[in-house]
């Protein structure tokens, strides 16, 4: 999992049927400096997140198939959880 | 699952059995301001997505999983799951 912005919305109104209904946001890794890495990717809001918001995101196939109950649809990135604070002490 | 372009087609006549049949678009990934990100690759359509369409895809077993017969599991590592109208405001 990783802690990602989200910074826009994407609407797509044809799309795999298992996305149906779901919110879809575009969201990146972000660094407790504020500094973006990695790929801006598309994942599938579960928590209610909002553009700005700081979120948790998991992105493993299986573990998002979990949350949808589902054995074989395609959905890998999921948005789990609102992230309130990170504290690294150990760095 | 990635934002791109489709940027072309390929034509494969001579390809394996699993493959007959299925539409094979090269994408270009792009990020947020749709600027392009990494390289261009092919995916499987399976979203009846044309040139210069936004799309958006997805990699691995889940791309397999994107067709029809997801049980069958064939050998593909890219499919196309939707179509882009609108991003942000």
């Amino acid at each position: 999992m990783f802690v990602a912005k989200v910074l826009k919305t994407v609407v797509a109104d044809e799309k795999h049927p298992i996305l149906k209904g779901e919110k879809l946001l575009l969201v990146r890794r972000v660094k407790e400096s504020g500094t973006f890495y990695g790929k801006t990717t598309i994942a599938i809001d579960r928590a209610q997140a909002g553009v700005g918001d700081k979120v948790l995101v998991l992105q493993e196939g299986s573990s998002s198939r979990l949350i949808f109950g589902v054995e074989s649809e395609p959905v890998h990135c999921i948005i789990v959880g609102i992230v309130d604070h990170v504290d690294m002490e150990g760095r | 699952m990635y934002l791109a372009k489709v940027i072309g087609t390929v034509v494969a006549s001579q390809k394996s059995a699993a493959l007959t049949g299925i539409k094979l678009l090269v994408v270009q990934p792009l990020d947020e301001e749709k600027r392009d990100m990494g390289e261009p690759l092919v995916a499987v359509d399976t979203a009846q997505a044309g040139p210069m369409d936004t799309v958006f895809y997805v990699t691995g077993r889940e791309a397999s999983m994107a067709l029809e017969d997801a049980k069958k599991l064939s050998p593909v590592d890219a499919a196309i799951i939707g179509i882009v109208d609108q991003i942000g405001d």
